[in-house]
């Protein structure tokens, strides 16, 4: 029963993340850092929200949050692509924004009660035991998300377009003499990153709680910003990062339900514990997989 | 080096900016709903939220005390009102605001409130503060608080009473005595009723993130719980996922049952309608000096500041009378909650038999009681 119940925690705490480490992995891999990921995240969340409620159907929301995190992250494009402002300064900029704009606007969802995604248990599948209703009794954006991590993967890493998204993280002038436009696929990059990171709004606020309240994200972007380190910068390890940030959210409430005599206040910081001992084994590895022009952004900005 | 530090200063300069613009777009909007008729003897009264209006929780009860005020004194008083004010200085500027537009008599609502107003009323003597909870006071700050753990006792009878597997769930924010307070007399009910009745509590570390309230219900749901409680700001996230997973849900704050037809068991709630108005009374009149509410006040279910809400078709007639009785019985003073012996999760004897916590002592109350499970230290 525990172990069921710790990995569906995981997965259904962790999906929202899962889309959001996406995103930034987009961002960053065409050399920008968006620390924004929160303000896309709640912007979503919102935007999710109310188009399920006016539209009366989930999948309204979720374009409706792609829309939203698009332009917050597009903001983020404009100003350091464009205007070439400081990309952490500008990003967290945004994360406030995003949040204070996210509270305006969601002050007449807070009651509102919404047709979101429903758990739809797959059949067969969901009876295997212990990983079954885990894995398989879920809702759409979390199945969907199964399949966008591969896709992401192959759209990265297999395809001329992502290796043009890569090269142009890696080393702009050679995309360049290539005869791709870097400042294009800059734009792409981190658009694409604020929607995907939008959709883990979307998760939140219309899949797993079907609540839109201010401030519902709790961090969960930041955290994400955290785990593409983790990640190496690639969608497959993606998985492994959002898993165990899930997992340890899972874990403490287990922990406490079994009555554990350890102080709440400690379990609370699992989450946070697990992924600074995660960045920690991840750090030897990092500098190598960092995209280069992303490591160009971090020595100016501490220099 | 100097002009990338320039820029990183600007930059932030902005974020401060678009934070500020964003509060500042709610107190203004929120002030639209202020009656719109001017007159010389017209009283302003702000009041400060830390969340929604309509949060079926904390917030939601408070408003609807402000609006049990514009109700009874019309166009004698003009209300402002702002919601999502944070517990930090932007308070004290959101009630400093509200002061330059007229206001004399301020409400601000929430726990952490209370140092921001503090400050506030120090720079204004004039006027008059009433913050909900606190536990200290000034010359023009009063404090007003129910003992809403009288009706978390009755609300435990009823969870006591209609659960199947004697386990209830608690999800609760942090284990400060407020609300440790009412998971304890929660129990406390439930074994009155039903004496192999458990508890289980969760923290989540937060008054309001969903996310975590989901986690921290399905855990327990998952774990056997068949009725599941909360002490949150917002209750909407727990009670529609009990309803959805087919278990029972006990409310706090406002009467919810409209989101769970088939699993609302009751709920403590607040009524903080005739106090408010008694409390503005007092204020406009210029008699709050001296008076009961210059100090720390405190009402229950005597005063009928806190009540339980409607029983659910779940809740079986005779304990619903059996729970009305005990209610009788609080209000008369021949029933305490906290009257011994009551043993501490270890086994120790908290309250001695024949001895009864005072209000004060029941909002210092550090321990969980037997019978809950959860870690609080």
């Amino acid at each position: 029963m525990m172990i069921e119940t710790l990995l569906s925690g995981a997965i259904g705490s962790g999906t929202s993340v899962l889309y959001a480490i996406n995103g930034e992995i987009f961002s960053e891999r065409v050399g920008v850092i968006n620390l924004g990921m929160e303000g896309c995240m709640i912007v979503g969340a919102l935007a999710a929200y109310a188009g399920a409620y006016a539209a009366g159907n989930p999948w309204i929301g979720v374009l409706c949050a792609m829309a939203a995190g698009g332009v917050i992250a597009a903001m983020h494009a404009y100003l350091v692509i464009s205007r070439k402002s400081n990309q952490l300064a500008t990003g967290l900029t945004l994360m406030f924004f995003g949040l204070g704009i996210a509270a305006f606007f969601g002050r007449n969802y807070v009651s509102a009660s919404v047709t979101g995604f429903q758990k739809i248990p797959v059949p067969l599948l969901s009876s295997i035991p212990i990983i079954g209703n885990a894995l398989f009794n879920q809702d759409a954006l979390t199945y969907l998300s199964y399949f966008l991590t591969p896709a992401l993967w192959l759209l990265l890493f297999r395809t001329k377009f992502g290796m043009r998204l890569r090269g142009t993280g890696e080393d702009e002038n050679v995309v360049y003499a290539y005869g791709v436009n870097p400042t294009v696929m800059r734009y792409i990059g981190v658009i694409a990153g604020g929607m995907l990171s939008a959709v883990g709004g979307a998760q939140l606020s219309i899949a797993y709680t079907h609540t839109w309240i201010e401030g519902m994200t709790s961090g969960r972007g930041v955290v994400a910003v955290a785990l593409v380190v983790l990640a190496g910068w690639s969608p497959s390890k993606a998985l492994i990062g959002a898993y165990i940030f899930g997992g340890a959210q899972a874990l403490q409430t287990i922990l406490q339900q079994q009555g554990v005599n350890i102080s709440p206040f400690l379990l609370l910081m699992l989450p946070y514990v697990f992924t600074l001992v995660a960045l920690f084994v991840a750090s030897r590895r990092q500098k190598q997989s960092m995209p280069a022009e992303l490591k160009k952004v971090i020595e100016s900005s501490s220099g | 080096m100097k002009k990338k530090l320039k820029k990183l200063m600007i930059t932030g300069l902005a974020a401060v900016l678009a934070l500020s613009v964003a509060s500042c777009g709610t107190t203004e909007t929120a002030t639209e709903t202020a009656s719109e008729t001017e007159s010389n003897e017209q009283t302003t009264i702000g009041f400060i939220f830390v969340g929604a209006k309509d949060d079926y929780g904390y917030n939601q009860a408070a408003y609807q005390g402000s609006v049990a005020i514009e109700n009874e004194f019309g166009d004698q008083v003009k209300i402002l009102r702002s919601e999502n004010v944070p517990e930090t200085s932007e308070a004290t500027r959101v009630l400093e605001q509200m002061i330059q537009q007229g206001a004399t008599i301020l409400f601000p609502t929430s726990y952490g409130h209370l140092d921001p107003a503090i400050e506030a009323a120090n720079n204004n003597p004039d006027c008059v503060f009433f913050h909900q909870g606190g536990l200290k006071n000034t010359d023009n700050v009063g404090t007003y608080f129910g003992t809403i753990w009288q009706a978390y006792y009755l609300a435990g009878m009823a969870a006591g009473g209609v659960t199947e597997t004697n386990q209830l769930g608690f999800v609760a924010s942090f284990p400060i005595s407020q609300v440790l307070a009412n998971i304890n007399a929660f129990e406390l009910g439930a074994k009155a009723v039903n004496p192999d009745v458990t508890t289980t509590v969760i923290f989540t570390g937060s008054w309001s993130d969903p996310a975590a309230q989901t986690t921290s219900a399905t855990t327990l749901i998952d774990g056997g719980a068949d009725v599941i409680a909360q002490h949150q700001d917002s209750t909407k996230t727990v009670i529609e996922l009990c309803e959805s997973r087919g278990v029972k849900s006990v409310g706090y704050h406002i009467d919810a049952s409209e989101l769970a037809p088939e699993g609302w068991v009751t709920a403590a709630i607040w009524n903080w309608d005739d106090l408010f108005v008694d409390m503005a009374r007092t204020a406009i009149e210029g008699n709050f000096d001296g008076s009961i509410y210059d100090g720390m006040y405190r009402g229950g279910l005597a005063e009928g500041i806190v009540d339980l809400a409607e029983f659910g078709q779940c809740v079986p007639e005779d304990l619903q009378a059996e729970i009305l009785e005990a209610k009788q019985a609080i209000i008369d003073g021949t029933l305490n909650p906290f009257a011994g012996e009551i043993k501490d999760q270890a086994g120790n004897v908290k309250v001695e038999a024949g001895q009864i916590l005072t209000v004060d002592e029941v909002e210092a109350i550090d321990y969980l009681v037997e019978g809950v499970i959860g870690s609080m230290e």
